[in-house]
Formats: structure tokens, C-alpha cells, sequence
């Protein structure tokens, strides 16, 4: 890929043609086996023996380079007056001011209640809405400024995964004119190669590649959302956004799914950003995860430490809610966080931090300033004034000292504000200690 | 809850409660004539839920979970359906009574929760006008008035915040989790002793699901109502279950209590189930075995074990009785209150050195 989208469009489309072939191919034969390697894949989900067919979960490379880098991402949706004129009277903000890094051939989950704007990030990064601010930098540019034309070329390496697989293919279209769409329309292979190339992908995925000519609707559930995947795949994408791909799927079926995705992103070297609401399915699949609460994102980290030991209140009472299959044993409900009433309105947020109408530690500095998102461990950043272990949540605010605010929220004035480093997209080198509150290093 | 039916009903539960279980459902089968030949969607069910316990049904889309219930509550159409076998609701038998008979057991000794509650409310209708109208239907001598005075007091006693001036709302000003306690309060209304809730939280968050849970739970508590949760998702059933069914194929592959089935399964699809689903504090070790391949069409069984062609262990049986004859219901070897539909003969130790190593690492060691 050129760096200067504007060029690329310039290129002759045959001579892109060419190119994406050439990298089609690639893929397809850089496999670690054989030229057959690719239907090793769908094979192996389809029916092997219960031994070589389960995988572990996937697991975090820190060293890898960011694929996305997403800074300070806003999308503010107006909401119209009723009426003739309908003039904005007020704006939903979905998503408000969010930062994080999707590393290279890894994937970052999404989690979060319905409308908390993990879905309309999704759409973002994938250019379905224009950003009302912020930057979404991938491999050098910056998605959220492009025109739609300059958007197009690199279309190709974000693709997406929907949910629902009943609603996301066209019913009058034929299996082999949904997958081939991309390669039509991107003019990547000559007309006579669409096809085969459509039967390798459906076997990539695990379909029979004769079903080309069949229309979705003589396929389950399951193997719907496998020809989504292929679409998805068309391209070779770089970037995978999967939007809730298993939550419309049944459970035994829901597995094989998620088991297609890891094989994918192992063979492919593909990145995920991974929206789903199941927090089970989202530790299996990311090693790393980042939790959303109305708009912002509250804590972000490693798999380990966001399950092990989540510092954010939300988070908590998030994992707690989970019904526990190994609670059987026990008998009775598992002790939670109960958590109040419903999320507010995005369109008037609770001021300071958005979490504090729900939050039992809520106190004065929280309804007057917003707590940063903050660095508290190598890879591990959370936004909360009280931020703490489940139970061995302080009593004073930890955030006075970045922020530059006595314990009540009011501003000392002359004090320091350490703003600017806190909502850089990746992780630093150094952080603030909680126990010591002092910014330490590895 | 006004203080004084509830007491009385109260009392005449604890009546009911000595006679045994409240709702018997024995050899149930529905069968539903289509185009391509009759569809047996339930064969041969058998089970028992007792006043104050809790049935989960498990099972894929298809399994029968949600006919084998419609058919408690009279809601096949008789013209069409065969229904066979009994159903017996505090003494009464549903199959073949009068649809005047149903209309006046439904909705008032037995009410259903159904999943979609945007679909189940309608919306032209003010929340309060619906609640209302279920109430005065099984109560034809209450006044208008009384009849809202209750609905103020469900919604209040279902965690709706300012009930008064709800009551007047349309279902879409209600958030989700709202809907669904607005359609908990609906079925409550009556103080029915038998509620089926059919994926009651499938479609909520997990911090709603939690809420809505521990509503019914408490709400069963106060009514001493017999429950029957349909889902698929096993943490639910972990949680709020006494006994669980699992159905695959319409028919009964295993049943017993909770503790039984989720910790010590004998049934190579329960296997499946629990192998499929990651778990949140599972050791990140444990891998996502998935059940292959589809649930088998209900037109076209395979013969045999209907299981059979996803079974991962069908080369432990001798011969091949697996594709050839339906292992019957029998009662398993670990505890008697425990059935399973299985030709292994000892499925306990499969499960023990090939099925946990892999899906619960750490589990192991405490099961020796």
C-alpha cells in the first residue's frame, strides 16, 4: 500500500489489479504447510476429533506494533427538533473522546452495556459514520479526515463482521455475488478468477466451496455468519472490526465461530477489534480489553489484570453479573455488585465522570471532575478518582495529584496539571503508582 | 402487594405443596402436520416441577424447549397440532380441556414471560392499560379503579422507578430491562402459582440480567410460585435452577438436579455445551472445544441416538448400537436423581480423564 492515498487512487486500476492479486496470493501461499494449507482451516473446525479441535485462549505479544492507533475519537449525533425547520436542538454523544491501540495481529476487545458506544466505534474505524473529532491513524493515515474516494482504496484492510447474520446478506443475491462483490468492485482479479478464488475463501471458512450458487437462506445461522466472515476476508484486510459476530449464533455453534476467528487471525495475521457485550467470549478471544460506560472508555488493560484485578468500579460490578456455570456446585446466586437503574442519557451525561450516578463510591470531586484515564500499571490504565481493588477502594482520591484538584474536586491554584500525557492512545514506559502515588517504571 | 390475597394465597399454597408437584407434564408429544410430513418438534417429555422450585430447560433453537412450554399453556392450535400425552397444572388436565377452561387457567394459576418483550407488549396500548386489562380480566367484579391501583403497585413492587407516573407511559418510552419487568409485573399480576419465563434476559446486558434475576428469584420467594426458566445460557441455569431438562432433538437427553448436571454430566452433548462456552474465571488454558457440525432437522432424524453424527465418543460403544437403536432415558450411575439418554457405559469416567482435562484444567484435581 502507497502512503499518499491521493496517489493510489491515480494508479491505473488495472495495475491495482495486479498488485492485490499478487498479495491475494500471497496469503494464500504463505501458509506454514502446503499450497493446501487454506482448506486445512475449514476442515479442521468442521469435523475432527474432539483433541486437535479445541483452542486455547489467544495470547498478548506487548511487543507488537499498533496497526490502529485511535486518539481523542468523538462522534456527537444531532438530535433534531420536532417540526417543519428541524433545527439541532441538543447531541447524542455516542462516543466521547476515546483513545487506544490495536497492535498488529493481535485484537482488542470491546465490552460494555447496549449503548455505550462500542458499536458506533466499531462503525467509525470501519468509515460507516465520519467522526465529528479525533484521529483514527491507520498505517499512516489518518482514516477520519479521508473523502470517501480516498477512503476507498483502503477499505480493502479495515474490514467488518456483523452481527446478525440473518440481516447482513443480501437475500436476492447468491453466496459465490456476495463474497465476489469486493473483488469486483475493487477490480482485484481478472473476471475469470472470481470465482475460484470465491470457493478457496468458503472453504477458508469451512463451507462446501460447491454452494457458490445456493442463497443464503438455505443456510443456518452458523454458516451464514461463516459467509460473512468470508466476505470479510475477501480482501486480505488488515483489521477485522467483528461487531457482536457470535451473539446471534447458538451456544455449540457460537464456539465453532469463535474457534474459525482465532484460526483466521493465526493464518492470516489479521488485527481484531472485537465489539461483544459477552464477557466470556471477549477473554477468550482478546488479550487485551478495554470496558466503555456511555461514551468513554472507563478502564483498559490486559486480559489479566481487567479480569484478575479490575480497579474500576464499573468493571467490577461488570464481572460480577456474569452467572458462573460453576456456581452449580455451590448452589444459591454468587454474591454481586448490584448495580441501580439504567445507564443515563447520552444526550445529557452526568457531569464529571459518567459513572458516578451508579457508583457507591461516588463523592464530590467526582460530580466536578472528570477522572483522567490514567496509567496505574505497565498495561493497564483506568478512569476513576477512587480507583482500587474490589474491596480496597481508598478513601481519598488518587487523582488529586495529576489533576491538580484538592480532595473535593476545586482547583489549588498554582498546582500542576499533568493533563497532557494521560490520553495518549498506547502505553507509556513510566506510570503512577497507586500505593506510592508517585510515577515509577519497570 | 396488598397484604391480605397474597396472604390467603399463601396459604393455599402451602395446601397445594403437600400433594407434590404442582405441574406434571408425562410422555409429552406435539407434532405439527408441514408440507414435507408431520414434524414430531417434542416426543415423549416427562417431568415434574414442585411449588417454590426452579426448572431450567436448556437446548439449541429447535430442541423443542419453547413448544413443550406453549403446549402447558394451551397455545398450539388444537385444529392443526396433535398434542398427546398429559399436562397436569395443580390438578387439572390441560391437554383436551375447553379453551374456555385454558382461558381461565392462563394468565391467572399459570402466566409466561416471553423473550422479546418489544414484540410481547403492544405498542399502542399505555403500559398500565395492558397490566390492567390482564388483571381484570380473571377479576370481573374489581372496578376500574382497583385494577390500576394494582398495576401502580406490580410496577412499584417490580423496581419501577416512580410507578405512578409510568404507568401511563407506552411500552417504547420504557428502556429494555423496564419492558421486561413491565411484562414480569404483567404476568405476575394474578399471582399465578406456575411461571414459565422463555429466555427471559437473552436480550439484556449482563447488569440487567442480574437484576431481572434476582427479581424473580425474590418474587418466587414471596408467591412460592413454581418456575420454569427456558435458556440457553448455563450460567442462568447454574444460578437460579433446581433441576435442569436437557432437550436435544425434542426429546429429554438429561435430567436431574443442577449440581448433577453441571458438574457431574453423563451425556456426551451436556459435554458440548459446557465445553463451548468460555468461562470468566476459567483458567485462559481451558480451550473452546465446539460440538461440530448442525442440530439435526426434526423431518429427517438420524436413526438411532439423534446425537450420533456430532458425537465425539460413539467409538466407546460396542458395535453399532449408536446408529442403530435410541438409547433409552435411564437413571445414571452416580445418583438416582439423575436420568441421561446415553448407550456409554460408563460415561462418568469419559468424562473424567478425556472431557475435563481439556475444558476445565484446573478442575481436575479436585474431582479425584
Amino acid at each position: 500500500m502507497t502512503q499518499d492515498p491521493n496517489a493510489q487512487a491515480q494508479i491505473e486500476p488495472t495495475e491495482v489489479g495486479a498488485n492485490a492479486a499478487e498479495s491475494g496470493q500471497r496469503v494464500l501461499r504463505d501458509h506454514p504447510a502446503s499450497a493446501g494449507a487454506e482448506h486445512e482451516v475449514g476442515r479442521r473446525v468442521a469435523s475432527t476429533p474432539l483433541a486437535d479441535q479445541g483452542r486455547a485462549a489467544t495470547a498478548l505479544d506487548p511487543e507488537a506494533p499498533a496497526v490502529l492507533t485511535v486518539d481523542n475519537l468523538k462522534m456527537y449525533f444531532p438530535v433534531k427538533s420536532a417540526g417543519l425547520i428541524r433545527r439541532t436542538v441538543g447531541q447524542v454523544q455516542a462516543v466521547d473522546g476515546i483513545s487506544f491501540e490495536v497492535p498488529k495481529g493481535g485484537s482488542l476487545g470491546l465490552v460494555g452495556e447496549s449503548g455505550c458506544g462500542k458499536s458506533t466505534t466499531g462503525r467509525l474505524i470501519t468509515r460507516l459514520y465520519k467522526p465529528t473529532g479525533g484521529s483514527m491513524v491507520f498505517e499512516g493515515h489518518d482514516l477520519a479526515g479521508l473523502s470517501n474516494r480516498e477512503m476507498k482504496p483502503l477499505r480493502r484492510d479495515v474490514q467488518m463482521i456483523f452481527q446478525d447474520p440473518y440481516t447482513s446478506l443480501n437475500p436476492r443475491h447468491t453466496v459465490g455475488a456476495i463474497v465476489g462483490a469486493a473483488l469486483e468492485v475493487h477490480k482485484i482479479v481478472p473476471k475469470n478468477k472470481v470465482l475460484p478464488r470465491v470457493r478457496e475463501l468458503l472453504e477458508v471458512v469451512g463451507l462446501n466451496p460447491e454452494h457458490y450458487n445456493r442463497y443464503p437462506n438455505e443456510f443456518s445461522g452458523g454458516q451464514r455468519q461463516r459467509i460473512g466472515i468470508a466476505r470479510a476476508l475477501t480482501m486480505n484486510p488488515k483489521l477485522l472490526v467483528a461487531d457482536e459476530p457470535v451473539s446471534a449464533l447458538d451456544v455449540s455453534i457460537q464456539a465453532q465461530v469463535v474457534n474459525l476467528l482465532q484460526d483466521i487471525q493465526n493464518e492470516f495475521d489479521v488485527a481484531f477489534l472485537f465489539i461483544a457485550h459477552d464477557l466470556a467470549i471477549v477473554r477468550h478471544f482478546c488479550p487485551e480489553i478495554a470496558v466503555m460506560y456511555l461514551g468513554k472508555i472507563m478502564e483498559i488493560g490486559d486480559r489479566e489484570t481487567i479480569y484478575a484485578r479490575p480497579h474500576h468500579p464499573y468493571t467490577q460490578a461488570l464481572l460480577s453479573a456474569v452467572p458462573d456455570v460453576k456456581q452449580a456446585a455451590v448452589g444459591g446466586r454468587r454474591e454481586r455488585i448490584r448495580l441501580e437503574g439504567d445507564v443515563p442519557s447520552p444526550i445529557n451525561p452526568p457531569s464529571g465522570c459518567r459513572f458516578r450516578t451508579r457508583c457507591q463510591f461516588a463523592q464530590e470531586i467526582c460530580a466536578k471532575v472528570e477522572p483522567p484515564l490514567l496509567q496505574i500499571g505497565p498495561r493497564h490504565k483506568v478512569a476513576c478518582h477512587f480507583a482500587g481493588e474490589l474491596g480496597a477502594h481508598p478513601a481519598t482520591p488518587v487523582t488529586t495529584g495529576v489533576l491538580g484538584v484538592d480532595d473535593h474536586g476545586s482547583p489549588i491554584p498554582g498546582a500542576a496539571h499533568a493533563g497532557a500525557q494521560i490520553a495518549v492512545p498506547g502505553y507509556e514506559k513510566t506510570w503512577y503508582d497507586l500505593k506510592t502515588q508517585q510515577t515509577t517504571g519497570a | 402487594m396488598t397484604s391480605v390475597p397474597m396472604s390467603q394465597s399463601l396459604t393455599s399454597d402451602d395446601a397445594d405443596h403437600s400433594e407434590g408437584p404442582y405441574l406434571t407434564v408425562e410422555d409429552l408429544t406435539v407434532t405439527f402436520p408441514t408440507e414435507d410430513g408431520p414434524v414430531t418438534a417434542v416426543s415423549g417429555l416427562t417431568y415434574s416441577v414442585a411449588k417454590g422450585k426452579t426448572l431450567g430447560i436448556v437446548g439449541e433453537s429447535g430442541s423443542g424447549k419453547s413448544v413443550s412450554s406453549m403446549a402447558i399453556m394451551g397455545l398450539h392450535d388444537t385444529k392443526s397440532a396433535k398434542i398427546s400425552g398429559s399436562i397436569h397444572v395443580g390438578g387439572a388436565e390441560i391437554i383436551g380441556s375447553s379453551e374456555s377452561k385454558m382461558r381461565s387457567l392462563r394468565g391467572n394459576a399459570m402466566a409466561m414471560i416471553f423473550q422479546d418483550a418489544l414484540a410481547a407488549l403492544h405498542p399502542f396500548y399505555r403500559i398500565g392499560g395492558q397490566l390492567e386489562e390482564a388483571y381484570l380480566v380473571h377479576h370481573s367484579s374489581a372496578s376500574k379503579r382497583d385494577a390500576r391501583r394494582k398495576a401502580i403497585e406490580m410496577l412499584d413492587r417490580v423496581g419501577i422507578p416512580q410507578p405512578d407516573r409510568r404507568v401511563d407511559d407506552y411500552p417504547h418510552q420504557f428502556s429494555g430491562g423496564m419492558r421486561q419487568r413491565a411484562m414480569i409485573a404483567m404476568g405476575l399480576i394474578n399471582d399465578p402459582s406456575l411461571l414459565i419465563a422463555d429466555e427471559p434476559t437473552t436480550a439484556l446486558d449482563v447488569t440487567v440480567q442480574a437484576q431481572i434475576l434476582d427479581l424473580l428469584q425474590d418474587l418466587q420467594r414471596e408467591f412460592n410460585s413454581a418456575v420454569i426458566i427456558i435458556t440457553h445460557d448455563l450460567g442462568v441455569i447454574a444460578e437460579m435452577a433446581d433441576d435442569v431438562l436437557v432437550m436435544y432433538a425434542g426429546r429429554c437427553v438429561e435430567y436431574g438436579t443442577t449440581k448433577e448436571i453441571l458438574t457431574r454430566p453423563e451425556m456426551p452433548y451436556t459435554w458440548g455445551l459446557l465445553s463451548s462456552i468460555p468461562d470468566v474465571s476459567a483458567s485462559t488454558d481451558a480451550r473452546l472445544v465446539p460440538i461440530p457440525g448442525n442440530p439435526p432437522s426434526l423431518l429427517n432424524l438420524p436413526p438411532g441416538c439423534s446425537f450420533h453424527p456430532r458425537c465425539a465418543h460413539m467409538d466407546k460403544v460396542p458395535g453399532n448400537l449408536c446408529r442403530t437403536e435410541m438409547p433409552t432415558l435411564t437413571v445414571a450411575s452416580s445418583s438416582p436423581s439423575h436420568q441421561k439418554r446415553c448407550h456409554l457405559a460408563d460415561p462418568a469416567e469419559v468424562y473424567r480423564t478425556e472431557v475435563l482435562p481439556v475444558i476445565a484444567p484446573d478442575l481436575v484435581e479436585e474431582t479425584r
